[in-house]
């Protein structure tokens, strides 16, 4: 089969690889109609995720058709059209059972590692490193879905692939950066970031009772669709982020801050270059400006809900102001198992139509140039989705600038 | 608490049964005690260390008395008073010694320091011996002295290196597994479950009345092989075996089953033992249990977890090779010719527990 291979710091490749087959006998083979590009992706694609092995297929978003079973599946059968949620989970264990997926404890093989970096592991996830167990990516013609009693939905016919198909992350990832903000009813909710995740976060923060949401970025394209999602929006570059909240907020903050960034922020140019020269030196892993200057807005005794990536040591942490005035900071890998369901009803039921978000559509064979687009933000790009069935121009990342297979 | 294992070895082979009821008291106690998970590979055994201490306040009690009263100790050993300069250097000598014994955790440095002391005492007696000014009777009690102190060194310097370099290959670990400890216990007391999980064993059979046959895989597609026998067994809580006498490699094994808190499931604890030997089958045993035996228990225990709550061991594209650094192949599927030499292949058995099983929740 065909699938989108990790070489080396921004190195992808669209190459053939043996297909996959049934390792576990709660394995399905699923074969794969839509797959995305997700951030998170940047962050193994821009080299700061340790433990890539070259060859590894990326992805964690991806969703089709189930062409093939193993024993001890229950739950599915051969033609169930499903949904695939990035986090690897085993269903039996004690976070598992506690509907903490992402933690699960039985699915990274690798978990001496995650132990090394961060104390206990994680649970396996896609196509996202040997951190994370070393498992093959949904970037590709056809994925080994383990646990797939836990792990897939059942996705309804008349939902298109891009109504459903971020269900397996950004939509639950959004979703759970509002859900840890413990919403009431009159809540003003500021939103670090307008990627994919900030615009899910936002319009979830809506449907969680949110009065007000302000939203935070620099690029217009993502600042025009936090809008549109009816967010207020601070552009960072033109304006100073807290001085602009207080105003909003008549001098006391927002209740909630959430961190839709991570690891890799941009800010203004002088701390910008802090962190990016400390980061290039190795003296922190992460850049953390987003989520220093949501401490500092949030207000008294208020939350701050970080869902954007980290992986590893960040500096001048405002410990301080965390402390003094009482905030609560929540974060995790989304438990996306804990949300697909009621979230596909808010799909189903009209209060969502994911599908806005999709700004590109590219042939599988070109992925590396949709993860050129996607972190460059070319031509506006926000979130590209690769289709496997498609025909591409064969030549992936050389392909000409012109010749997009892009439909807006 | 301090486990030895090589005395584990050392017991005798005899009065056992499979559900060690013909175990003395003592010995049970010794079992659990050994199954606390405290022992220490490569520490020294307590006596020696006891011994280790008691030699240390004795270096500081006679350095300080050599340096504060040199005059005294050169009455006592009949050397001439004009040595005192050199019995204030040997009183700083034994002080370092002592500071020594003190200072490290295996204390066996400081203790040969003494030895190499003791000889420089009996070397400087020696000479006094032959001196015009010495009293030769008091120079001779003196040598007796230095000598079966000296004697006490050799021995407690020896026992502290032979514990802290020859104890074998150990390996301990622990986990959490999400199942009542008798029903963790009845899949661990069938051995022949063992080589699901512990990616060192080829094969265990039961052999009947306590026994097994088991065959753990060598480098070179070479086997080692030793029957063993149970040397307690508490269901629910413990069992502990060890290898009988013509084993190729001395061992023994214990695991102790203890219920969560708040009904969690159960704490399993692990401890193996192969004894010290030579030759290839040493370094054959060596490398079948890897550089980090540690780290292997750990592989090992979260393989066992998975069984017990999966019922099957997991594997990702990236691992069929094995977990370590170099050992890591692309997230991707397999060519065939790659599935035949996987490592990390699960069992073609699942462990079944229909009631449990897929019962997780969903909103």
């Amino acid at each position: 089969m065909r699938a989108n291979c990790w070489y080396g710091k921004t190195i992808m490749r669209v190459e053939e690889v043996p297909d996959p087959q049934i390792l576990n006998q709660q394995d399905a083979i699923v074969k794969i109609s839509s797959t995305a590009i997700c951030g998170s992706d940047l962050h193994l694609y821009n080299g700061f995720i340790p433990t890539m092995v070259r060859g590894d297929i990326l992805g964690h978003e991806f969703m089709g058709e189930v062409v093939e079973i193993g024993r001890e599946v229950r739950n599915l059968k051969v033609g169930d059209r499903v949904v695939v949620p990035f986090p690897i989970s085993c269903g039996n264990c004690f976070f598992c059972r506690d509907q903490m997926y992402s933690l699960c404890e039985n699915t990274n093989p690798n978990a001496w590692m995650a132990e090394k970096m961060f104390g206990h592991s994680t649970s396996g996830i896609f196509g996202y490193s040997h951190l994370t167990g070393g498992y093959a990516g949904g970037q590709a013609e056809y994925a080994r879905v383990p646990f797939a009693d836990v792990g897939p939905i059942k996705v309804p016919d008349h939902l298109s692939d891009e109504q459903v198909l971020f269900l397996s992350d950004i939509f639950p990832t959004g979703w759970m950066g509002a859900d840890m903000c413990d919403i009431k009813p009159g809540d003003t909710i500021a939103i670090w970031g307008c990627g994919p995740v900030g615009q899910f976060s936002i319009r979830s923060a809506f449907l969680l009772g949110a009065e007000r949401v302000i939203a935070i970025d620099q690029v217009p394209e993502r600042l025009q669709m936090a809008e549109e999602g009816g967010a207020e929006t601070i552009n960072y570059e033109e304006e100073n982020v807290y001085e602009r909240l207080m105003d909003m907020t008549g001098g006391r903050g927002p209740d909630a801050c959430i961190d839709d960034v991570g690891m890799e922020a941009h800010g203004p140019a002088g701390v910008f270059a802090y962190d990016r020269i400390k980061q290039a030196m190795m003296m922190e892993t992460d850049r953390p400006h987003a989520l220093r200057e949501a401490i500092m807005c949030c207000r008294n005794g208020g939350i701050v809900s970080i869902i954007g990536v980290y992986g590893g040591f960040a500096d001048k942490f405002p410990l301080g102001s965390l402390m003094q005035r009482s905030l609560t900071i929540r974060t995790g890998q989304a438990h996306v198992q804990r949300y697909m369901r009621p979230l596909l009803e808010r799909i189903e039921n009209g209060d969502i139509d994911p599908s806005f978000v999709v700004t590109h559509r590219l042939p599988l064979d070109e992925a590396p140039r949709g993860y050129d687009m996607f972190k460059n933000k070319k031509d506006n790009c926000i979130k590209v989705v690769l289709k496997p069935d498609w025909k591409g121009n064969g030549n992936g990342a050389s392909a000409k600038d012109d010749n997009y297979h892009v439909i807006h | 608490m301090t486990f030895d294992f090589d005395s584990a070895l050392k017991q005798p082979r005899t009065n056992i049964n499979s559900k060690g009821e013909s175990m003395s008291i003592d010995q049970q106690s010794y079992m659990t005690e050994r199954m606390n998970g405290r022992s220490q590979p490569g520490l020294p055994s307590s006596s020696a260390k006891r011994l280790a201490r008691g030699l240390g306040w004795f270096s500081i009690g006679l350095g300080l008395t050599e340096l504060l009263a040199p005059q005294a100790i050169a009455k006592i050993s009949g050397v001439s008073n004009r040595r005192t300069g050199l019995i204030r250097l040997y009183g700083l000598r034994e002080i370092a010694s002592g500071i020594t014994i003190f200072a490290q955790n295996n204390p066996a440095g400081g203790v040969w320091s003494r030895v190499a002391g003791d000889m420089l005492d009996l070397a400087s007696l020696g000479a006094a011996a032959t001196s015009p000014g010495a009293n030769k009777g008091r120079v001779a009690f003196a040598t007796a002295n230095v000598l079966a102190v000296t004697a006490l060194d050799v021995v407690c310097a020896k026992q502290l290196s032979t514990n802290g370099s020859n104890h074998g290959i150990h390996a301990s670990g622990v986990c959490v597994v999400n199942r009542t400890p008798d029903e963790v216990y009845e899949f661990w007391r069938r051995f022949e479950n063992l080589p699901r999980f512990m990616r060192h064993l080829e094969s265990v059979e039961d052999l009947g009345g306590g026994r097994s046959h088991w065959v753990a895989k060598g480098p070179a597609g070479m086997n080692v092989e030793w029957d063993a026998t149970i040397v307690a067994d508490d269901p629910g809580r413990v069992i502990t075996w060890r290898s009988l006498e013509d084993a190729d490699v001395d061992n023994a094994g214990a695991v102790r089953f203890e219920a969560a808190p708040g009904g969690r499931g159960t704490i399993v604890r692990v401890n193996l033992e192969y004894s010290p030997m030579g030759g290839a089958l040493g370094a054959a045993v060596a490398k079948l249990f890897g550089e980090e035996p540690e780290q292997q228990m750990d592989d090992d225990l979260r393989r066992f977890k998975q069984v017990m709550e999966v019922g099957e061991v997991v594997v990702s594209e990236g691992t069929l090779l094995g977990t370590g650094y170099m050992e890591q192949r692309p997230a991707q599927p397999p060519a065939a010719s790659e599935l035949a030499k996987a490592e990390q292949l699960p069992s073609e058995t699942m462990t079944n527990f229909p009631s449990e099983r897929r019962g997780m929740t969903r909103l």
